[in-house]
């Protein structure tokens, strides 16, 4: 790529630029996650096998897949209607809803998930109602899902909000005008509109409702086999100093967060042309 | 027949349209010519149900009109900035109204494919099916628009500053172009526009618009033998002000 020249940085500047750049990628992020798959291996394949066929480590992993599937589909359809709603109509309380859903990222993961203590905990608003119903919430199954959730919401919404914003309306009038009705609206037109900023929002959405760790931490109880998710797990592997099954543990995790970026950037392959071409440009170059 | 009978429409606190009475011929090539903010946008997308009215009726072909959905209008709208859908080809975007039909009045595939080619010709796209919106020209855009438009058998044909975005020697060659389609197909055809000399030399009649208000109505012909003085004289002095004003 040719520089502009009229912005006059010399060629030394942009080579120290990149290369720093590169450097702090690679020792900050690449390098950490070389030595969790190094680690993991350390002892042996055999070794490894056993910390992931292990029950409790089994048990994590299907807990981990199960939150992750009642979580992002619910926040996807919740960060649709909610970009939806702030992008195309005007109301009161407009902004605030903006705010709102960006709640969850600037609050400590940590108080996340002390809310749903205080509110469905024993000693919470609502514990004495549960427990006389005989429902649990804070140390089940529940707790880690709606925890999650908490965390996890503004991933769709934050990707697909703006691009909705910049498409307008006229493309769904347009729909109308030739007779398609809501759904075929909704799933012909608005919904590929925005597919490319949906996919990745619902790709980091996932990764993260795989790998929350302080949230859950406070709603889980830590009980092995049952409440813990794969973060967990590897926590309880480390504090035991079984630093192989830790490794282990964590480089299963960091993988299929890896695969959900492969998924991505197969698919952009595949797209490539439609992306170049299509209404979304703009939005993958800003990538 | 378009019949329009105390049209109003407010947003918030301002009338965009206050009381329009208008009946429109079958077959007629109407210009909507206004200064902007003069309420024609509005009104054609009340004519397309894309607005619901807060008083009037809209009758359309001797049925009301005024609360029926824009599907069930048979309307055919061309937006301004086209409103093409971005991510399917140009010959999806003219087939969308066919294959959103119900399925017992849905074409089937080599109909489909029939009129989609068809109606390529009709616009000279031939042979661009398969190119995406965002590979064609501002001209040929536009004409894709019309091409969708047209594929739904519309009564009547809404088009929404139809040359605005154009440079001049494409538009030129497409207002010709319009005119002898409309002769050719004679589907009732308004159209919005606030450039005089636009709206002169392409409609048959040309209804000046100004605050909400029919504000001259008259046919072109008359007004390009002259035979009308001082036709739209508010409308044009107010054009001269909001230019100056611009200036």
């Amino acid at each position: 790529m040719q520089p502009e020249r009229s912005i006059g940085e010399g060629r030394l500047a942009r080579a120290a630029l990149i290369g720093a750049a590169v450097l702090v990628a690679g020792v900050m992020l690449l390098l950490p996650l070389l030595v969790v798959f190094v680690e993991a291996v350390a002892k042996g394949l055999p070794y490894l096998k056993d910390a992931l066929t292990d029950p409790d480590a089994q048990a994590a992993i299907r807990l981990t897949l199960l939150v992750a599937a009642i979580v992002v589909p619910l926040n996807t359809v919740f960060g649709l209607a909610a970009a939806w709603c702030v992008s195309h109509y005007r109301f009161t309380g407009r902004r605030l809803l903006v705010t709102l859903i960006e709640l969850p990222f600037s609050v400590s993961p940590v108080i996340s998930g002390l809310i749903y203590v205080l509110m469905f905990g024993l000693q919470g608003w609502l514990g004495p109602w549960l427990a006389a119903h005989d429902i649990k919430i804070v140390f089940a199954i529940p707790g880690i899902v709606l925890a999650t959730l908490f965390v996890t919401l503004p991933f769709v919404a934050r990707q697909v909000t703006p691009l909705m914003h910049a498409q307008g309306m006229e493309q769904e009038e347009a729909a109308l005008t030739l007779g398609a009705g809501g759904w075929q609206v909704f799933f012909r037109v608005s919904l590929p509109k925005v597919r490319w900023a949906l996919l990745y929002g619902v790709l980091l959405c996932n990764a993260r409702a795989m790998g929350e760790f302080g949230a859950v931490s406070v709603v889980s109880g830590h009980i092995r086999g049952l409440t813990n998710t794969m973060p967990l797990h590897i926590e309880i592997l480390y504090n035991e100093y079984n630093l192989a099954a830790a490794f282990g543990m964590a480089s299963l995790l960091a993988f299929m967060a890896i695969a959900t970026i492969g998924v991505r950037m197969a698919l952009e392959w595949r797209h490539r042309r439609s992306l170049q071409l299509g209404t979304e440009a703009v939005w993958v170059q800003s990538l | 027949m378009i019949r329009i009978a105390g049209l109003t429409k407010g947003f918030g606190p301002t009338r965009v349209l206050d009381g329009i009475d208008l009946d429109i011929e079958p077959g007629s090539f109407v210009a909507l010519l206004g200064p902007s903010g003069s309420g024609k946008t509005t009104l054609l997308r009340l004519l397309a149900g894309l607005e619901r009215a807060d008083a009037g009726h809209i009758e359309i072909g001797g049925l009301a009109a005024t609360n029926l959905p824009p599907g069930q209008r048979r309307i055919g709208f061309v937006f301004q900035s086209y409103a093409l859908f971005g991510h399917m080809t140009v010959f999806e975007n003219i087939a969308f109204g066919l294959r959103v039909r119900p399925r017992r009045q849905r074409p089937n595939q080599a109909e489909i494919r029939d009129r989609v080619e068809g109606l390529l010709a009709l616009v000279r796209l031939e042979g661009l099916g398969a190119r995406l919106p965002a590979q064609l020209s501002g001209g040929q855009r536009q004409r894709v628009a019309l091409a969708r438009a047209l594929a739904i058998e519309p009564r009547i044909l809404l088009l929404d500053e139809p040359f605005g975005a154009l440079d001049r020697q494409v538009r030129d060659e497409l207002r010709a172009w319009l005119r002898r389609l409309h002769v050719e197909l004679g589907i009732t055809t308004v159209f919005v526009s606030h450039d005089q000399e636009e709206a002169l030399s392409l409609a048959d009649r040309v209804i000046v618009l100004h605050q909400g208000q029919v504000a001259a109505d008259a046919p072109a012909s008359r007004l390009r033998a002259g035979e009308i003085s001082g036709f739209g004289a508010d409308f044009l002095a107010l054009n001269g002000t909001t230019q100056a004003a611009a200036d």
